[in-house]
């Protein structure tokens, strides 16, 4: 059986994504707080990886590596309404480029499986 | 047998393994971070050969240009000569000044001649080299000019500029070493609409890039906006102007911040008027030089804007922190 990557078309339909969703995050003000002040190109290419990720696709993130990536911010209070509203933009993302319901949701589940992680509970 | 070379070193590369596993093979530590191709951490620059186009797939068109690729992802099947990307220390030349003139209060134009011709695209930038101090400068001239050109601001106890602005006179020689950066115009779409935005000396490059383009047959338009918060401090107006009148597809804006602002000139900053006249930026090039927070700034809203971060170039300006006291 194909992947969720494979079926949205893999790398390409990753590159197509990651400009449509890093812009809906910075311009959402629940969470561009995050995102400030750092290096565009060097988050950009995490998000590629984070897409690639909640995809299904191939990557290389540790449970610890989820945990070490935020535990500063989970420190200054990263909590479950920023990852609600980071799912929700990426629901909204994957619903500009055409992907049906039922595949949005099989990618929210992914990224569901990392919420623990992330937020360092 | 494909070979890797390195730092002066010949290393054999095994099949399906790429350059990143076959320096870590023989004990040589190149940082990586996903090794998936994404992070970019292992970037390296070839120096011999062709890295695969897969290696050089989601970098930006100028880096691959220059030949960096992802050494995670890159099994090539002829041999590469390859360096960290960072080893960016190239050998220093030594260059006469031909020129120097003042173009206001503030800045000079420093035309220099090297004694070896220097590979560079406008826009790129040189080091130059005095009493163990190292300022980086934008290149403002174009491959067809006899000389490098740079506009040089003169900081308040700048040690650099303090230096070049009093004591440097034509004849002089000075150390330099570059060409460095990405921040260029590459030639590979002729109709995009090209933005440039600059504060200060930040022209500079500017100058340089838009009339490369034009060199090499740009086609699409090219907006320029050059900003300073007094009008006295813009500079290159008679010669931009000129440029918008000989080329039908260049504008261009001239904007001062501050208070009494003259006839003829944009009142406002540079970076909001050009992104509040050219609201939807999908598909355009951005070149953006100068202060550092409006680059920051002036990045970030032209990528909001709809700019690609492939396609937006930015060079701030950084201060040096070591100005004498």
């Amino acid at each position: 059986m194909s992947t969720l990557y494979e079926k949205l078309g893999g790398e390409a339909a990753v590159d197509a994504a990651v400009d449509i969703f890093y812009r809906k995050v910075l311009a959402d003000d629940r969470i561009n707080q995050w995102f400030e002040g750092i290096d565009m190109e060097r988050q950009a290419a995490k998000q590629k990886a984070f897409l690639t990720m909640a995809l299904g696709g191939p990557n290389n993130y540790s449970g610890k590596d989820m945990r070490d990536a935020h535990a500063h911010m989970v420190a200054k209070g990263l909590g479950d309404a920023d990852f609600d509203a980071v799912v929700e933009n990426l629901g909204a993302t994957l619903k500009e480029l055409g992907v049906s319901d039922e595949l949005i949701g099989e990618a929210a589940a992914i990224v569901e499986t990392t919420r623990n992680d992330v937020l360092g509970k | 047998m494909t070979t890797i070379k390195y730092s002066d070193q010949d290393y054999s590369l095994n099949d399906n393994e790429s350059v990143l596993e076959c320096l870590e093979r023989h004990g040589v530590a190149i940082p990586f971070g996903c090794r998936k191709g994404v992070c970019q951490s292992c970037m390296m620059k070839s120096v011999e050969g062709t890295p695969t186009a897969v290696s050089q797939g989601g970098l930006k068109p100028t880096l691959q240009d220059q030949g960096y690729f992802l050494s995670c992802i890159c099994k090539p099947e002829t041999d590469l000569g390859v360096t960290l990307a960072d080893a960016s220390a190239l050998p220093k030349v030594t260059a006469k000044v031909v020129e120097k003139t003042a173009l206001n209060e503030h800045i000079i134009r420093l035309r220099i001649a090297p004694d070896s011709q220097l590979d560079y695209k406008p826009g790129q930038f040189i080091n130059l080299h005095h009493n163990n101090i190292t300022r980086s400068y934008s290149l403002a001239s174009i491959q067809s000019e006899e000389f490098l050109e740079l506009h040089i601001e003169r900081l308040p106890n700048g040690l650099m500029s303090g230096w070049i602005h009093d004591d440097v006179c034509v004849g002089d020689n000075i150390t330099i070493d570059g060409p460095h950066g990405d921040c260029y115009y590459l030639n590979n779409k002729p109709e995009q609409n090209l933005l440039l935005v600059g504060t200060g000396s930040g022209l500079a490059p500017l100058w340089g890039i838009a009339r490369d383009a034009i060199a090499q047959g740009h086609r699409g338009e090219i907006h320029i906006f050059h900003g300073s918060r007094n009008a006295d401090k813009l500079y290159l107006v008679d010669e931009l102007k000129a440029l918008s009148q000989q080329h039908e597809q260049v504008h261009y804006t001239p904007c001062a911040s501050g208070e009494s602002v003259p006839e003829g000139i944009t009142a406002g900053r540079a970076n909001a008027i050009a992104l509040a006249t050219h609201p939807s930026l999908s598909h355009w090039r951005i070149y953006l030089c100068g202060h550092p927070a409006m680059v920051n700034e002036t990045k970030r809203k032209a990528f909001l804007s709809g700019a690609s971060l492939q396609e937006i170039y930015a060079d701030a300006f950084e201060i040096a922190a070591d100005t004498k006291t």
